[in-house]
């Protein structure tokens, strides 16, 4: 190879480094050395005074195994994300599809139910805990008209983390409606006058035409919800603080109280590790199977 | 081809907030026959299109389809098909279950849909692309599967949406002769919006030509060409279109008409002995002919067509001729007078 061929070559391996260097090294600094940090502290045992940190392979996992509060914790999880997931896109997809149509006041509509979204969680939390509040609150004021006692949403274990589940639903349907909305606006109106003209009712539109179309929405949208349903807790601090005795507890605040409360940097090590592998293993799975099932235009 | 009216729409309205859709469209179209709508961008002929389709309602007026009155039908109740401008084709079906959308949707056997579905794209040369997405196809193809599925569920009225204007010029030919030998063939009658008269004179038994909202001209395309209600019609239809020149530019036509001339009418004639004296502003040439421009005082379009390459100088000076037989005399106001 000629010189000239080979410096050009040399050239455009710096040029294509130095365009991938910004991001090579926020990711590794930010990303990649934490997430291998982590794996390997939670190898180790806590070091105390008396018991300097010493090598102990799987036995960090194994006592979270053996932690009851663990399996209720995970229990928890499982359910307020087989609920929020579900509940908020489908309300998602019923708000778009609505907020899509010819109807009066459209852009006041749109607003609405974006407003939620807009709020920060904390601030979202303080005014539930207003509606939440006995005797005082807006859900007893509600009730008491029409003769119904005093109900302690957030102090009773049985209503909990169905309280939390509803702050949740509320915060990211209206998020989740945006993606539907664009990706509804993107569908040609010829679409449904061919379908009209077909004779195809509006139910029937819609399962055939429109919800497959959305399919790569839906997929993104619920990978979203999904890291979602692990990430969100800021309203936990506000609302329960995972209480009463751990019934509202999710996974991410009891790595945050392992870590920060009871200063358990290892057994935290250990439940991130797992939360990341699950997650890592269902977005595998989601992307890999589902999206040669989905129609990308 | 029978005769008897089979759809038939009476002083149809639309208007938008007030702004003008069509107004007055009466129209008669007999069972079996190849009627376009024709004209420029914005004068009415989808609008019509969709009224007569029933993705829009009329603000006035009456729709009658094969007798029945259709006015504010749904458009599913209206039994005719349609093939969009952009074909509508649902991206995510493949080209079977698009063609038999509607035959599921009205619930045909399974055994007759797969017969009628064999039949569509056999007629339109598709066999063997059962199984591909609209998204493979090429331009003519997707074109032709919005026709299958037109033409799949056996309705008796067919609308189409300028379906040509996606496709390249040979293309276009093409599928032009393909639409009317199915037209023909399966005996329906099509109502066809076009904006390129070539479209509309090669294939309608009648056309109807539209400006603002309103018909100029309804009939065969020899009338339109020959017979032109206005000097609208003149200027749109033929290419190149009809010369206009005041009255007061010659002799023995008073001074408030238009007369009109084609330019295969116009000879070019010895100095002397000629009507009009015309300095060349352009040569063109086509081919099998040249068509050079002319200019005089009071005329718009002037042109004359010579055989073979016979290109001009611009800025000669030549002198033309023509019968007046030959010649349309319109009023003050544009329209016609008798002869």
């Amino acid at each position: 190879m000629s010189t000239h061929a080979n410096l050009e070559r040399r050239r455009q391996a710096i040029y294509g480094w130095l365009l991938l260097s910004p991001a090579l090294v926020l990711l590794s600094a930010f990303a990649f050395y934490p997430s291998i940090a982590t794996l390997w502290t939670s190898l180790f045992s806590r070091g105390t005074r008396r018991r300097p940190v010493e090598y102990v392979g799987f036995e960090n996992y194994s006592d979270l195994f053996a932690d009851p509060t663990f399996w209720l914790v995970v229990k928890n999880n499982l359910m307020y994300a087989g609920v929020t997931i579900p509940v908020s896109m489908g309300i998602a997809l019923a708000m778009a599809l609505w907020a899509n149509g010819k109807i009066r006041a459209r852009g006041f509509v749109r607003t609405a139910y974006f407003t939620p979204t807009v709020l920060p969680m904390i601030a979202a939390a303080n005014l539930w805990l207003f509606f939440y509040t006995p005797g005082l609150g807006v859900l007893d004021q509600i009730g008491s008209v029409f003769g119904l006692p005093s109900v302690n949403w957030l102090g009773q274990p049985e209503t909990a983390l169905w309280a939390i589940i509803i702050v949740t639903i509320w915060k990211e349907a209206g998020f989740f409606m945006i993606f539907y909305l664009a990706a509804l606006q993107t569908i040609p109106e010829e679409l449904k006058e061919a379908a009209d003209i077909e004779g195809a009712s509006r139910w029937t539109y819609t399962r055939r035409i429109v919800l497959p179309l959305l399919m790569p929405t839906t997929l993104f949208i619920a990978v979203n919800a999904l890291i979602n349903s692990v990430k969100l807790i800021d309203h936990l601090f506000i609302l329960t603080k995972g209480g009463p005795s751990d019934a509202s507890k999710l996974l991410l605040y009891y790595i945050w109280e392992m870590a920060f409360a009871f200063f358990d940097a290892p057994s935290a090590a250990a439940m991130t590790v797992m939360v990341i592998v699950v997650l890592a293993i269902i977005a595998a799975i989601k992307f890999s199977y589902l999206d040669k099932r989905t129609h990308y235009q | 081809m029978t005769t008897s009216t089979f759809v038939k729409l009476d002083g149809i309205a639309k208007r938008w907030n007030g702004q003008l859709g069509v107004e007055g469209i009466t129209l008669d179209i007999p069972e079996g026959s190849f009627t376009a709508l024709l004209g420029p961008s914005g004068c009415g002929k989808s609008t019509t299109l969709r009224l007569l389709a029933g993705l829009e309602l009329p603000d006035e007026g009456q729709i009658l389809i094969d007798g029945k009155d259709v006015t504010t039908s749904a458009a599913s109740d209206r039994n005719l098909s349609m093939v969009f401008q952009s074909y509508a084709l649902f991206p995510h079906l493949s080209v079977a279950e698009n063609v038999m959308f509607g035959l599921k949707v009205r619930r045909v056997p399974k055994q007759e849909r797969l017969e009628k579905l064999h039949r569509a794209l056999e007629i339109t040369g598709l066999l063997g692309y059962e199984g591909r997405k609209p998204g493979e196809l090429s331009g003519g193809q997707r074109q032709r599967v919005a026709l299958a599925r037109a033409i799949v569920a056996g309705q008796r009225l067919c609308l189409m949406d300028e379906p040509l204007s996606n496709l390249d010029a040979k293309l276009r030919n093409a599928v032009r002769k393909d639409i009317k030998k199915l037209q023909r063939d399966l005996g329906i009658t099509v109502v066809y919006v076009t904006h390129d008269q070539t479209e509309a004179m090669s294939m309608a038994d009648t056309v109807v030509l539209m400006k603002d909202g309103h018909i100029q001209q309804v009939g065969s395309p020899e009338d339109l060409y020959s017979r032109p209600n206005n000097t609208f019609v003149a200027e749109f239809v033929g290419a190149p279109p009809m010369a206009l020149i005041e009255s007061t530019a010659l002799e023995g036509f008073g001074d408030d008409k238009t007369v009109g001339i084609r330019a295969e009418n116009i000879q070019i004639v010895p100095a002397g002995t000629g009507r009009m004296r015309c300095k060349v502003n352009e040569s063109e040439f086509l081919g099998a002919e040249t068509l050079i421009g002319l200019d005089h005082d009071g005329t718009s379009g002037l042109c004359v067509l010579q055989p073979g390459l016979s290109l001009m100088p611009e800025g000669d000076e030549v002198e033309i001729n023509f019968d007046d037989g030959n010649l349309h005399v319109f009023d003050d106001a544009g329209k016609r007078l008798a002869g």
